[in-house]
């Protein structure tokens, strides 16, 4: 039972309190602060993609006029075998430091070995290319298959994943995990497939660049302003990795271009800071586009091998996924998730899913929206309609036969609260998209999808005003319009005008721990801290009319902005501009760890026509429906809604990451590298739908990543319908189609 | 960036001064590939002379005999300030693909031909138009045929000193049409893995008494397929013509296989395409003179 049931402003869609800074070019993002007597940082990066570095000659560059520091990898503390723990995980310090700054061997193309500071961007520039690295090339491994090989180059010579194996193998990680008997329960099925899927390696494809500018002032307090989804993660990684005390590091964030899950770590921020240690001048750097593509985490590519087994009623009784996922250089532990939630949509007693991570010489990966979920579902859903085709039953009745519900449990061993599966998959069934025709020539897909949602820790401070007004301070930058999510709920809470709350991104010295924007936990767990704080506030200012009428706090109700007693009110605006007489300024915080968390699904419908002359797919319909639990602002969870479809379309049609045989990126800039633009895409329609989350006050779930998990197994589904080929490869771009047209 | 000196004369004979006293100089039209390469590190002038301040070279004008359209002329005011399009809706198309409109209020069509990209978009719907350059430089004026103006992946034909003041398109006739069709893996904001030009003449009896077909992306330049066309002269471009068109295309066609696309796609896709434009082009005749 949530603690809220009727909502007056929740669910409204006024103007983000944001948007006019955004839309008119005021708003300040990474690139944007400049600090008084600021010089530019410019990096040195490697020609190879494997090699071991024999020494770094950084005295040319040094005694260049108007260069004020040089830095290499010797300037950042030895990682040893400590761990962080950073929001959505923990990370080792040696797979973190060597993605700022390389020391000692270069695991990928483009990998950081030193960097130069001077007086003009250009000038930082002239001085690196002075800097002369003497290296021993290595061969380079970037196939993952190719990686496991028994002649293939090892990237790291000490690393025995849980003591597997014994020889050094590139295996980053394993899991496997087991419910039930899964070989005896595959044999009671009627019909049994199998088949293998895999995605190439992607990038998130943030529009704004990492940039940052960082000073360190006489007594070792760095002041640090970077473009990021969590400025308390970047204090805490830049401290640990420059050896300095994270109290002294305060960070601000800058408004942020999008992240995606790319910004919940660090690259620029500690060398930066190293860079002004040294100089003794404030540090500005900003990362070029090609670089971003070439030296930040991506998605990693994974191969799925699926085996689904059905009575032939349509009730699953097994399954069995084989997940390979590929670590880039350093292990970014992108198995667990793909082993853990593979069968998260479905009833299933008896089912193995494993998962293995392989190094090669790219990048280490990182998270993207519901990071690894999308690549394992390409395979079990695409299964699951090829499954459902073979039973001769409709795609979506399959999966609502077999949907999880309230009771089931997943991989991960707990049971589901209420979750809003089956409610997806009703209105998809029922929707006027899935009820009209396919138009001639064209397919059509349907996928569903799961993702696990985070809580964990968030904090939040109300100052009210003296004009009545309020100020909210959270230290959760705002990707996706959460300032007009906090505005609503506190101004839900305390019956005050939306256009009064002024919500602000609060720096780390500033207000309580805040862990990253990501995990779709800001709305949920961020927003319970103000709803919190917000009762707070309802609580006192009940106090305070209490001893203003002489009557008992419990007889003191609050509705409509007011405290009321019989025929007597006082409003909130009335209790803010008396504060000052009436007990002193009213400010409220709260802080949390939310165990509020609740899972999302959603349930996407496809129709794509496929030109078979020249393989080129037109997404003709686009329709997504998402368990939302409560739309604080449903224009922003539509928002998140269309933009995952987006990223996953293009994930399906065109995007990949394109390696030479040296391990160099052949595609790193939009022009090669082709997400969707606006009119490669329909209207995507969006249907929320409301199952409350009976754990969080307004019933809140994370919406954010859910719907990028659905695109490719449904897209994939229509291009085949329409094709007539069977494509299970991303991307399913117009030369593989024409190839396999031909070959039919 | 090692740019010491911007110079934007106000007419063609100072521009010449300042392309021929030895400097390193690169010219500047709309800019949106030189000051790319710029900033990439693979341009490096000392000079920069700017054209857009002479009036011979930002001049679109049509006569009885031709349609010149000034080198330095921005793809935006020759689509939507001239008349260009109604005479050549290929070559309008293909501008139109290019960048988006921010970038075509600043490209130019005589940028896009001398930059010289395999994949330029404008560079076959020239073609197919019989479009000539008009060159001038130390030894006087002369004219070019565009096939002939690109020698190479980023070459073009101009001489030391040398400057690409206008295109010059024959006028068309009213049973003339051209048509221009790339494939593009998105709809905008990306680069030709195929492009073709085509332009088609036809008599009162719809036979084809001229063609032209140009293919772009497939081969180091954008090439004239004189097979081609003359597959379809004579002809009343029946399937057995479009046939050998497209055959004749393919033929010609040596692609490299790259990021953007595999040898074996591209020689098939410049196929369709020629099939489609030559259909688009006999379109646009059936229309106007119905």
């Amino acid at each position: 039972m949530n603690a809220y049931q009727e909502f007056s402003i929740i669910g409204s869609r006024p103007v983000r309190p944001d948007g006019l800074d955004k839309v008119t070019g005021r708003a300040r993002y990474g690139a944007d602060l400049n600090m008084q007597g600021q010089i530019y940082g410019h990096i040195v990066r490697s020609p190879h993609a494997h090699a071991i570095i024999e020494s770094i000659d950084t005295s040319q560059a040094l005694a260049t006029e108007g260069v004020l520091a040089v830095m290499t990898g010797a300037d950042l503390p030895e990682p040893g075998d400590s761990v962080l723990g950073g929001g959505e995980g923990a990370i080792a310090l040696k797979d973190l430091s060597p993605m700022v700054m390389s020391q000692g061997k270069v695991l990928f193309h483009s990998q950081a070995v030193a960097a130069v500071a001077a007086t003009s961007p250009e000038l930082a520039a002239q001085a690196a290319a002075l800097i002369e690295v003497s290296y021993q090339v290595l061969p380079a491994v970037t196939d993952m298959h190719e990686a496991l090989g028994a002649d293939a180059p090892i990237l790291h010579a000490d690393r025995f994943p849980d003591g597997f194996p014994e020889e050094p193998t590139n295996l980053a990680a394993h899991i496997s995990l087991e419910v039930g008997e899964p070989d005896a329960a595959f044999e009671r099925a009627d019909v049994v497939i199998e088949q293998t899927y895999s995605v190439p390696m992607c990038h998130q494809g943030y529009i704004e660049p990492h940039a940052c500018v960082a000073r360190v002032d006489a007594a070792g307090q760095v002041d640090l302003w970077c473009s990021t989804q969590g400025h308390f993660m970047v204090a805490q990684y830049t401290a640990a990795l420059t050896g300095i005390d994270v109290g002294k590091v305060k960070v601000t964030a800058s408004e942020i271009g999008g992240g995606f899950g790319g910004k919940t770590t660090v690259y620029l921020e500690p060398l930066a800071v190293v860079l002004a240690q040294k100089s003794g001048r404030p540090v500005k750097m900003i990362m070029d586009r090609g670089d971003v593509f070439r030296v930040t985490g991506p998605a990693p590519g994974a191969q799925t091998r699926v085996k689904l087994g059905a009575t032939q009623d349509g009730q699953l009784v097994a399954a069995d996924v084989e997940c390979v996922m590929d670590s880039g250089a350093y292990s970014g532990n992108p198995a667990s998730f793909p082993a853990f939630m593979a069968t998260a949509c479905y009833k299933l007693t008896d089912a193995r899913s494993t998962g293995r991570a392989v190094y090669t010489n790219k990048p280490k990966i990182h998270a993207y929206r519901a990071p690894s979920v999308p690549q394992v579902t390409l395979g079990f859903e695409l299964a699951m309609t090829e499954l459902a085709a073979e039973l001769g039953m409709d795609p979506l009745a399959f999966r609502l036969k077999n949907a999880v519900e309230e009771g089931d449990v997943n991989m991960m061993g707990a049971p589901y609260n209420r979750i809003g599966l089956r409610e997806c998959l009703e209105v998809a069934s029922n929707h006027a998209h899935y009820k009209a025709p396919v138009a001639e020539g064209e397919g059509r897909g349907v996928a569903a999808g799961y993702w696990i949602n985070a809580g964990l820790q968030s904090s939040a401070t109300l100052n009210v005003l003296s004009d009545g007004h309020l100020s909210i301070l959270t230290g959760s930058p705002d990707i996706g319009g959460s300032r007009a999510s906090m505005a609503l709920m506190a101004a839900e809470v305390l019956g005050i005008p939306f256009e009064h709350i002024h919500p602000q991104i609060a720096a780390t010295d500033a207000v309580g721990h805040c862990d990253v924007t990501g995990g779709s936990r800001t709305t949920l767990a961020t927003g319970q801290a103000v709803i919190q704080a917000a009762e707070q506030c309802v609580a006192e200012m009940c106090r305070r009319a209490a001893a203003e009428w002489k009557v008992e706090v419990g007889v003191v109700t609050w509705s409509q902005g007011a405290a009321h007693y019989g025929e007597q009110s006082l409003t909130f605006e009335a209790l803010a501009r008396r504060a000052g007489t009436m007990g002193g300024p009213l400010t409220f915080s709260s802080s949390l760890t939310a165990s509020s968390a609740a899972p999302s699904f959603g349930v996407h419908i496809c129709d794509a026509k496929v030109d078979k002359e020249t393989g080129r797919t037109t997404i003709t319909r686009y329709t997504t429906i998402q368990d939302a639990g409560k739309a604080i602002h449903p224009a922003y969870v539509e928002g998140q809604m269309q933009g995952g479809a987006a990223q996953g379309i293009g994930w399906a049609l065109n995007e990949e990451y394109l390696y030479d045989e040296n391990g160099v990126l052949q595609n790193a800039g939009f022009l090669d590298y082709r997400i969707p633009v606006a009119s490669d895409l329909p209207f995507i329609d969006t249907v929320i739908v409301e199952v409350p989350n009976p754990l969080h006050p307004f019933g809140v779930k994370g919406v954010g990543e859910v719907p990028i998990v659905p695109p490719m197994p449904a897209v994939a589904e229509a291009v085949y319908q329409s094709a007539g080929v069977r494509l299970r490869d991303m991307p399913l771009n117009p030369p593989k189609i024409v190839a396999a047209l031909q070959e039919q | 960036m090692s740019i010491q000196e911007f110079v934007a004369p106000h007419s063609l004979s100072e521009a010449k001064g300042f392309l021929s006293d030895g400097a390193a100089a690169s010219v500047l039209a709309g800019g949106t590939d030189l000051l790319v390469g710029v900033r990439l590190g693979t341009r490096n002038p000392e000079r920069v002379v700017d054209l857009k301040k002479i009036p011979e070279l930002t001049a679109i004008s049509i006569d009885a005999e031709a349609v010149h359209i000034g080198a330095a002329a921005s793809a935006f005011s020759i689509l939507h300030d001239s008349d260009v399009p109604s005479f050549f809706p290929g070559f309008a198309e293909a501008l139109d693909l290019i960048g988006s409109t921010q970038i075509q209020g600043r490209c130019s069509a005589g940028g896009n031909l001398c930059n010289a990209s395999p994949a330029a978009d404008s560079i076959p719907a020239l073609i197919a138009n019989g479009a000539q350059c008009l060159i001038t430089g130390p030894a006087g004026d002369h004219q070019m045929p565009v096939e002939d103006f690109v020698v190479g992946p980023s070459k073009n034909a101009l001489k030391e000193g040398e400057l690409l003041v206008a295109l010059i398109l024959p006028r068309p006739s009213p049973q003339t049409a051209d048509a221009y069709l790339r494939l593009t893996p998105r709809t905008e904001m990306d680069i030709a893995v195929a492009g073709v030009g085509v332009s088609l003449t036809l008599d009162e009896n719809a036979t084809c008494t001229a063609a032209r077909v140009s293919i772009g992306a497939v081969a180091p330049t954008a090439l004239l397929v004189e097979a081609a066309g003359a597959a379809l002269v004579g002809t009343q471009l029946d399937a057995a013509a479009i046939e050998a068109a497209v055959a004749a295309a393919r033929q010609s066609a040596c692609p490299i296989s790259d990021k953007r696309g595999t040898s074996e796609y591209r020689t098939h896709v410049v196929g369709v395409l020629v099939a489609r434009a030559i259909a688009q082009a006999q379109a646009r005749i059936v229309e106007a003179v119905s």
